[in-house]
């Protein structure tokens, strides 16, 4: 049985009378990394900080490894953060930053001297020790911050978009040596970022957040696949949504009139008349010159984009939406302007539910 | 060529004026403090004319309890204001700064009001107050009334040091295993201390130098410095002030020197440990 080291019920958040996560409730495992993905704003690092102690939940019930923390203070909880900011404290050394942890805990001298220089070769900064923070490029101070969490040997890891400030180059090879450092670590890693590639290539699962609402929880590929809401299909990866009306169904397949034409489905558990959003990944998208069965969208080719490995087509529809098609190489019949039919294999497209909200 | 040379003059010309304006600007500032250290070496009761060196004012200082006397009990006041301040003043500029409640933009607006209304103003206020309750004048009274400037002084010099991601610091501290005095102690202190020191010198300063609160306040017995020397006045300044006060100045000037020293070398060594 997998245990969960990170609970939280039906965990809301107001500040004043703005609800900024609402009735949230999540399991996380021992030794996964789970990213919180979501827009800016949807309330990810107030969950964070929630867990870490920072705020305290409107209502609802966080736990941790099992014990409920409503009413213990930060320094009592055994989880450690790295701050989207660093937050290094400027008047110490890179030593003494690290070591502060083991300080406060009143380890000997000795052992401290032994761990930190341990940590520090373990996030690649030996010999970096008698600097001051100021003197450190944004990716030192990151791992400063990263080692000055972990020499606590936590059972939980927050890290709030902990490469956000750094360039696109330092940031994938930092995403690549945090994921190998909490392999190594075995550490429960719980990852904020809003940015969906990044939450695809590090996370064991996936939590994606919108405006406070925790609308899915899965492993990246689920997420990528399945996506379960409209804005979970929209928000990773690109997607081409569209809004309708169930117009028969037929053992799996499913026919949805929408503004930009007739389109099938597949999918089960759905009635005639019922509203729906059906969402198609542009590289499973297909176009021929003559309307396919069970499809009847026309539209036109608006342009081409060239993308180094791969050829995106925008497609114009009859309502005035713009599709996305793209394939690994252009079509060479193609034009622009050309009047085209769109179509997919039902089973290729996923359909999704209309949410209450 | 000729013009080019013409510039350069006027260039010149330019900047020796205002090595003159500044340097007449500083003798202006500074040569009635040397006269003053001049004279008292004079050997001679009166400060108008030079008369032969003596040290005798200096013995004569050290002999005249009055003065002495009034000298330590302003010591005494400025460092207990001070402490009082700079403690008050410090706990004032963090919860101003960090913490919501209600009312908190009327206490900011009203920490100006006693460096706004003239000291005058004030104490005669404390010195209504005082007699309403029935309180006796003296050490106390001037403290309080010392401590009514200082404070605001104090909370506004130390409310600037504090900067906005000090609470990310704090955060990172305590969730670092670090509880609320460890974390004040170790990361909050350090990080305003520049501020702390600002307001222990303005808050000595202002409580030494003195006058119109410790007058008022001060009831029948002691006097401190500046109202001793102003009552002095009436049948003149002895060199013996002169003497205390030449004293002062090197004390200062020593401080200052010892001061910046310190500094330069905190930076040396820093320095180096980068280097590293
Ligand atoms: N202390 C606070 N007081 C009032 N509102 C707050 C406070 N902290 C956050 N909020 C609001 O809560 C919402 C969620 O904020 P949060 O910082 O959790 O977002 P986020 O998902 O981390 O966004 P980002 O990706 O931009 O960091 C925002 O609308 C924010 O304005
Ligand atoms: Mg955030």
């Amino acid at each position: 049985m997998s245990e969960s080291i990170v609970s939280l019920i039906d965990v809301e958040k107001r500040f004043g009378s703005n609800l900024v996560v609402r009735k949230m409730s999540l399991e996380i495992q021992r030794g996964e990394f789970l990213t919180l993905l979501g827009p800016s704003g949807c309330g990810k690092t107030t969950t964070l900080r929630m867990i870490a102690g920072f705020e305290d939940a409107t209502s609802g019930i966080i736990k941790v490894q099992g014990e409920q923390v409503e009413d213990k203070e930060p320094y009592q909880r055994d989880v450690n953060t790295v701050f989207q900011n660093y937050s290094l404290f400027p008047h110490m050394t890179v030593y003494d930053n690290v070591a502060y942890g083991l300080t406060i805990k009143k380890v000997p001298k000795e052992e401290i001297r032994r761990r930190v220089t341990e940590m520090l070769a373990l996030v690649q900064l030996a010999g970096y020790d008698k600097r001051k923070p100021d003197a450190l490029s944004g990716g030192q101070k990151q791992r400063v911050a990263i080692a000055r969490a972990l020499i606590n040997n936590p059972k939980v890891l927050l890290l709030d978009e902990p490469l956000g400030a750094l360039d696109l180059k330092l940031r994938k090879q930092m995403q690549i040596e945090l994921k190998r450092l909490q392999k190594k670590l075995g550490i429960t890693f719980v990852y904020v970022t809003h940015d969906q590639e990044e939450a695809l290539t590090m996370s064991d699962r996936i939590a994606v957040m919108n405006a406070g609402i925790l609308e899915q929880v899965g492993t990246p590929m689920e997420i990528y696949q399945y996506p379960k809401t409209r804005f979970v299909a929209g928000f990773i990866g690109e997607s081409n949504l569209f809004d309708g009306t169930v117009k028969a169904v037929e053992g799996n397949l499913i026919q949805v009139e929408t503004s930009a034409g007739l389109l099938t489905t597949c999918g089960q558990g759905f009635q005639p008349g019922e509203e729906m959003h059906v969402s198609i990944r542009p590289e499973h998208l297909e176009i021929s010159r003559e309307p396919a069965e069970g499809f009847a969208l026309p539209g036109k080719i608006k342009d081409f984009t060239y993308m180094g490995t791969m050829v995106k087509t925008a497609l114009d529809m009859a309502d005035g939406s713009e599709l996305k098609f793209s394939r690994f190489e252009h079509d060479s019949r193609l034009r622009e302007g050309d009047p085209v039919y769109v179509f997919w294999r039902p089973e290729k497209s996923v359909p999704i539910k209309k949410s209450a909200t | 060529m000729a013009a080019h040379s013409a510039v350069q003059k006027r260039k010149r010309n330019v900047s020796i004026l205002g090595e003159v304006y500044a340097i007449l600007v500083y003798a202006i500032l500074y040569i009635p403090v040397v006269v003053m250290m001049i004279f008292s070496f004079n050997n001679q009761r009166y400060n108008y004319y030079w008369s032969g060196f003596t040290t005798q004012w200096y013995a004569k200082l050290f002999s005249n309890s009055t003065l002495i006397g009034s000298l330590w009990y302003s010591l005494i006041i400025a460092v207990l204001s001070t402490v009082i301040s700079v403690l008050i003043g410090t706990l004032g500029a963090l919860g101003l700064k960090r913490y919501e409640f209600r009312g908190k933009r009327f206490i900011n607006n009203m920490l100006y009001v006693p460096i706004i209304v003239p000291e005058i103003v004030l104490a005669v206020a404390l010195l209504i107050i005082f007699m309403r309750l029935g309180l006796s004048l003296g050490l106390g009274s001037i403290l309080i009334g010392h401590c009514t400037f200082c404070i605001p002084y104090a909370v506004v010099t130390i409310r600037g040091r504090i900067s906005g991601d000090g609470d990310s610091l704090e955060e990172a501290s305590m969730d670092l295993g670090a509880n609320r005095l460890q974390t004040f102690l170790r990361v909050t202190l350090p990080s305003i201390m520049p501020g702390v020191m600002s307001a222990t010198f303005l808050s000595f300063t202002l409580s030494i130098d003195d006058v119109i609160m410790s007058n008022l306040l001060a009831g029948a017995k002691n006097s401190t410095l500046p109202v001793l020397i102003l009552s002095m006045n009436k049948s003149g300044v002895t060199p013996d002030v002169n003497a205390l006060t030449t004293l002062m100045i090197l004390v200062i000037v020593a401080g200052m020197l010892l001061n910046s020293g310190i500094r330069a070398l905190i930076k040396k060594r820093s320095s180096r440990a980068e280097a590293l």
